[in-house]
């Protein structure tokens, strides 16, 4: 006789065999919550006032398509200097040099310290502030001038407005990625004689991407919904185009929709992108998978 | 034991590195009181001491890890850290220290292997990145090496895969890829559960007895008998007694040394 079989009763109490309890309290809990939003979805769908053919007739036309490709546009770009810019700030800022880490603290206090609407309108207005913009010797003579209006039109007022605004947040949100990185992998790459930017390039980053990105995440969405702060620029994105139609038919909640239903687009396809680069990013990390499963509180059966 | 195959440098050799006076401060804390040190190439020293003797922190000047604060570190016939010119004594650049270092492996108590990259991956960056090495080559003699360590078919695995023995090797094998003319250990099995500080020791008296020059900071008296040529024994921030092995720990003449090994056999 094994050991494994050594009488019939204990072997009824392996708890290989056991049985989970059937959570009636949770299924009933899981119909009830989704009756009450079939409900509401029942609701909003035969709801006259959100005028759903209204929708469907203006959500695909081209003002509006126009509109999205001003916001995505800016976003875009505007993530893409921010993100840049935010970089050379937080290497600034953690410099041992006084100078540039003054310089870089400066720059971010002043940039989140103001309203971006604020700044906006400043970058829009900067003609009455400086009529000409010149590249002169300081104090000498003038090399070059351009006529301020000339170079800041709503489309530059409006990357330089989002984008130096969002240099100085992710400026902070890379500074606390770089600083979450152990200090061994830095001393490592002093040892082995690599230069300031390979280590940073090489080592250094790729580790602080783990905490890098998902503030990022929510820094590219809140960008995608700050865009619509341009349309006091006479920036005609997404929202200012919905805007102009609305104020022509009046037809403001099947317009306003519109905008909502495509702003959620974008934020749904960004997430999904978020998760294949926090993906990448975890590699070598052991258990990445459970990581999810590690703040579930409850093992659904 | 066999050391008939080490290569041992003739007496009349520079040696590889020398260092004179060394003081280092933290804050009020002095850590180092003057350290004088010669090691000749192919020597392998081991430096003992209590915890806080500046051991450690003497590892780090010698790669410039730490700047010190008078003295001089000379590292084969380069002063660390600066330059003599027309007379004067000149900081060298991070630029220049960083290539300076270049010929300096240092395994560290915490391992630091860059954890986003496989082991193979860890073992030819240096070479191939900061050496200019062609990859192929660097990937070749990294399989080398990793064979030489048993862990041949481990090159794809990550850090964290790696029990605490295999990645400290595969951090001995990082620093060995760069073909360096001086090893620093800084304390390479203090982090390490009792049962993998074994294998960590046998690859670095593998090492020793190939004639690598190593200065290893260690608790590990065994290993000090067993593999160095010369054991340095420092307490307070000062060399209080160095010599060979088997005279410094079986006869040691200072009480500090002694107090300290005696200890060391209550323990085990």
């Amino acid at each position: 006789m094994t050991e494994r079989t050594i009488s019939p009763s204990l072997d009824m109490r392996d708890v290989a065999t056991a049985h989970t309890p059937i959570a009636w309290e949770r299924w009933l809990l899981w119909a009830f919550v989704l009756f009450v939003a079939a409900d509401f979805a029942w609701l909003v769908a035969w709801n006259k006032n959100f005028g759903w053919p209204i929708v469907a007739q203006w959500f695909t036309a081209d003002s509006i398509l126009k509109g999205l490709s001003v916001t995505l546009g800016l976003t875009v770009v505007a993530m893409i200097i921010g993100i840049a810019v935010g970089l050379v700030l937080a290497i600034a800022r953690m410099s041992d040099d006084r100078l540039f880490s003054s310089l870089a603290s400066l720059f971010i206090w002043f940039f989140r310290g103001t309203p971006l609407l604020v700044q906006l309108i400043f970058w829009y207005n900067l003609s009455t502030l400086f009529p000409e913009i010149s590249i002169a010797i300081p104090f000498g003579p003038t090399l070059v001038s351009w006529n301020t209006n000339d170079l800041i039109t709503p489309m530059t007022a409006a990357i330089a407005g989002l984008s130096l605004n969002e240099a100085a947040y992710m400026a902070e949100i890379i500074r606390g990625g770089l600083l979450s990185v152990d200090k061994g992998q830095v001393e490592a790459t002093d040892a082995f004689g690599m230069t300031r930017a390979r280590a940073l390039r090489r080592i250094i980053i790729p580790q602080a991407m783990r905490s890098i990105i998902p503030p990022t995440g929510n820094q590219l969405i809140s960008m995608i919904k700050a865009t619509s702060l341009v349309s006091v620029i006479a920036m005609a994105d997404l929202l200012y185009s919905v805007q102009a139609v609305y104020n022509r038919t009046f037809e403001v909640i099947p317009m306003l929709m519109v905008a909502v239903i495509w702003y959620l687009i974008i934020t749904s396809i960004l997430n999904v992108g978020q998760g294949f680069i926090e993906r990448y990013y975890a590699r070598g990390e052991r258990g990445t998978s459970n990581a999810r499963a590690a703040i579930r509180l409850e093992e659904p059966a | 034991m066999n050391f008939a195959a080490k290569v041992v440098a003739p007496v009349t050799a520079q040696p590889l590195v020398r260092a004179r006076n060394v003081h280092k401060s933290f804050g009020d804390n002095e850590v180092l009181k003057g350290i004088d040190l010669d090691v000749m190439p192919g020597e392998v020293v081991v430096v003992l001491g209590p915890s806080g003797s500046g051991k450690s922190t003497f590892l780090r000047c010698i790669n410039h890890l730490e700047a010190i604060d008078r003295g001089y570190i000379e590292v084969d016939n380069e002063q660390v850290g600066y330059q003599l010119r027309r007379g004067r004594l000149h900081k060298l650049s991070d630029r220049a220290i960083a290539v300076q270092r270049r010929k300096i492996g240092m395994v560290f108590q915490q391992f630091n292997l860059y954890p986003h990259m496989t082991a193979l991956e860890n073992i030819i960056e240096a070479p191939v990145g900061v050496h200019g090495q062609n990859r192929k080559q660097a990937v070749a003699y990294a399989m080398e090496l990793l064979t030489r360590i048993g862990l041949a078919d481990k090159a794809n695995a990550y850090p964290r895969q790696l029990s605490g023995g295999q990645q400290q090797r595969v951090a001995i094998a990082r620093a060995l890829a760069i073909r360096p003319k001086l090893m620093l250990f800084d304390e390479p099995t203090s982090a390490l559960d009792p049962e993998l500080v074994g294998e960590v020791l046998a690859t670095m008296r593998d090492l020793a007895q190939q004639g690598l020059t190593m200065i290893v900071v260690t608790h590990e008296i065994g290993f000090a008998r067993e593999a160095a040529d010369r054991v340095v024994f420092m307490d307070g921030g000062v060399v209080v007694e160095e010599g060979k092995p088997e005279a410094v720990l079986a006869n040691p003449t200072h009480p500090r040394t002694r107090l300290f090994l005696s200890r060391f056999i209550e323990k085990h």
